[in-house]
């Protein structure tokens, strides 16, 4: 996995590990970033307006009045040359999900296509460990990877107009947890009380990339309890300690 | 204070600079289609380069102000009225309460900014004032203007005087170059064939009505990656030229989204960007390549015209004829009424 370097305009360019999806070299691309945001945050590097991990990419935004593109791949290339940067353990998430329901219409129709009963495609779903492999598209929209392979399905067709935040989804082989309210042809299974995008919240967005997140089923009465404290600003779920 | 809308075009949204260093959590800068024309619009009335002004498409509105207050309008020729009065974009005028402003579609680009002194003081939203449609974010509850809204006004230093460029400016706004649009291949130009990289350079493109703040679709020539249309998601900016499997380009614009899964042929030198998206529907242009260090070069001698343009405005005799500047205005392209220069409006006085 030589990185490469993919021009990206006159202020922008991506750095790209191999051609496919996996953790490890997702985990080397969140590590890049985190090495080149500390050289930001120390006055070496500047001119870098936005560092965006993404599955095998690491996408860099500069100001070439302050850094030519030609240099700043020098750097960025020197350093993912070097050294493999101290990968760190994601913060593991619990996240509950209202399977069902009106948010989760597609259920039924996916249990029948994966042969098996609603309860344990619930229990399938909610048996792995994710991983956020990147946040994109839409303000702290989070991208899953991970899931169990009999969960693979195809997105709709014809994407729905509104879907509404907290959708639980699966499109291909991610799943997603819905931050906004939009339009989606992913299928989806359920419903989260937890907003992953609240910008009136001191800490707008929950997730970020590299993070665990396993979902475990609740009620609807719980949900809404959930869902109360949400609205009030509340984060309601917070990661579970990572060992230093 | 405020600045209280009595009516609002389709497209009227609250900007400023943008909001960045926010892609790697999903969110994308928004703020202006044109920057240059909004910092124009910007330092005609004292205001910063990036403070929050109206961006519009489409006719703006009819204002009205409960302080006395300078107001610019550039990026386009424009009608724009006070009350009965004419008056003319790319200089900065003064609206006195009681009176109405009404401002009118951009004529020869689509869009077309109005700054007004002290700026927009809305409440920032992580950071920023821009409105991103998309995710409703920042700006009047993240959407578009509408009749009733009263935006709340910055500090002003009401003595100004107005000002207005050196030497007019054609078209109302910062010079902008002429020619193909330049464009930097990649990052996944080795999806598609030699044959559409021809094509690229080699056929026009048509400017299509699917346009927004997000992205502008490109018509008249369709593009094949021959290895596919999905990619595995990566980082997109403004100026991406996706291809999807339509094979209609789609060009990433302020609001874009922060990544994307289809291949990207190229991506729009920065200093062309704000011109391919000041294009009318039913616009032909060709496309031309060049380097990412000739973009870079050419993005640093716009950035220092463009500082060298806001440095140089004059302030505008009020009250008095100013015949050698009338004479200097292209009147052909703009809605010029002599009788806003001979009204004394306030003299050198400060606004009451």
């Amino acid at each position: 996995m030589t990185p490469i370097l993919l021009p990206c305009g006159d202020s922008a360019l991506t750095l790209q590990l191999g051609e496919t999806v996996d953790a490890g070299s997702n985990a080397r691309i969140i590590a890049l970033a985190r090495a080149v945001q500390a050289q930001v945050d120390s006055g070496a590097l500047r001119g870098v307006i936005d560092i965006v991990p993404t599955y095998r990419s690491l996408l860099l935004r500069y100001d070439p009045e302050q850094i030519r593109g030609a240099r700043l791949g020098e750097i960025l290339l020197a350093m993912a040359a070097g050294p493999a940067p101290a990968q760190t353990v994601g913060r593991l998430w619990r996240v509950p999900c209202l399977y069902g329901g009106e948010v989760g219409q597609d259920i039924e129709e996916l249990a029948r296509m994966k042969g098996l009963a609603v309860e344990e495609l619930i229990a399938l779903h909610a048996s792995v460990e994710y991983r956020a492999f990147m946040i994109g598209f839409a303000p702290g929209f989070v991208y899953l990877g991970g899931q169990p392979a009999l969960l693979d399905t195809p997105r709709l067709p014809q994407p729905r107009q509104l879907i509404p935040r907290g959708a639980i989804g699966i499109g291909g082989q991610q799943g997603s947890i819905s931050s906004v309210p939009g339009p989606s042809g992913w299928r989806f299974l359920g419903w989260t009380p937890v907003r992953s995008f609240d910008p009136g919240r001191a800490e707008p967005f929950l997730f970020r990339a590299g993070d665990r997140i396993r979902f475990y089923p609740v009620d609807a009465g719980t949900a809404q309890q959930l869902a109360a404290r949400s609205a009030a600003g509340d984060s309601i779920i917070l990661p579970e300690e990572v060992p230093a | 204070m405020s600045l209280q809308v009595l009516a609002a075009g389709p497209m009227v949204t609250v900007q400023d600079a943008g909001r960045f260093g926010l892609r790697h959590m999903g969110v994308s800068s928004a703020g202006p289609i044109e920057p240059a024309a909004m910092a124009l619009a910007n330092a005609l009335v004292g205001n910063d380069p990036g403070a929050a002004a109206l961006e519009f498409a489409g006719p703006a509105g009819t204002f009205r102000s409960t302080r006395p207050l300078r107001f610019a309008v550039a990026g386009a020729g424009c009608r724009i009225r006070i009350d009965q009065r004419s008056l003319s974009p790319g200089e900065s005028h003064r609206l006195l309460p009681g009176e109405t402003l009404t401002i009118g579609s951009p004529e020869d680009a689509v869009w077309a900014y109005l700054a007004v002194s002290g700026g927009i003081a809305v409440e920032p939203v992580l950071g920023s004032r821009a409105t991103h449609l998309r995710t409703g974010l920042g700006g009047i509850e993240g959407r578009a203007l509408r009749a009733g809204d009263r935006l709340p006004l910055g500090k002003d230093a009401p003595e100004t005087s107005c000002l207005r460029p050196a030497r007019p400016l054609p078209g109302f706004a910062p010079p902008r170059d002429t020619g193909a649009i330049r464009l930097i291949l990649g990052p996944q130009q080795d999806y598609f064939a030699t044959a559409d990289l021809d094509r690229l350079t080699g056929m026009d493109f048509i400017v299509t009505p699917q346009r927004d703040r997000m992205a502008m679709v490109l018509g008249g020539v369709t593009l094949t990656a021959t290895r596919g249309h999905d990619i595995v998601s990566d980082g997109t900016v403004p100026g991406s030229v996706q291809v999807p499997g339509s094979g209609m380009p789609l060009v990433l614009l302020a609001e874009s989204q922060t990544t994307g899964g289809y291949p990207k042929i190229g991506t729009i030198a920065s200093v062309d960007l704000a011109r391919l998206a000041q294009l009318p529907v039913g616009a032909r242009f060709r496309f031309a390549l060049i380097t990412a260090s000739e973009g870079e070069e050419l993005w640093i001698a716009q950035q220092i015209r463009l500082r060298h343009l806001l440095g140089d405005l004059v302030v505008k005799p009020e009250g008095a004829l100013s015949s050698d500047y009338l004479l200097s205005c292209d009147l052909v392209g703009g809605i010029y009424d002599p009788a806003e220069i001979v009204r004394p409006v306030l003299g050198h006085e400060p606004d009451r």
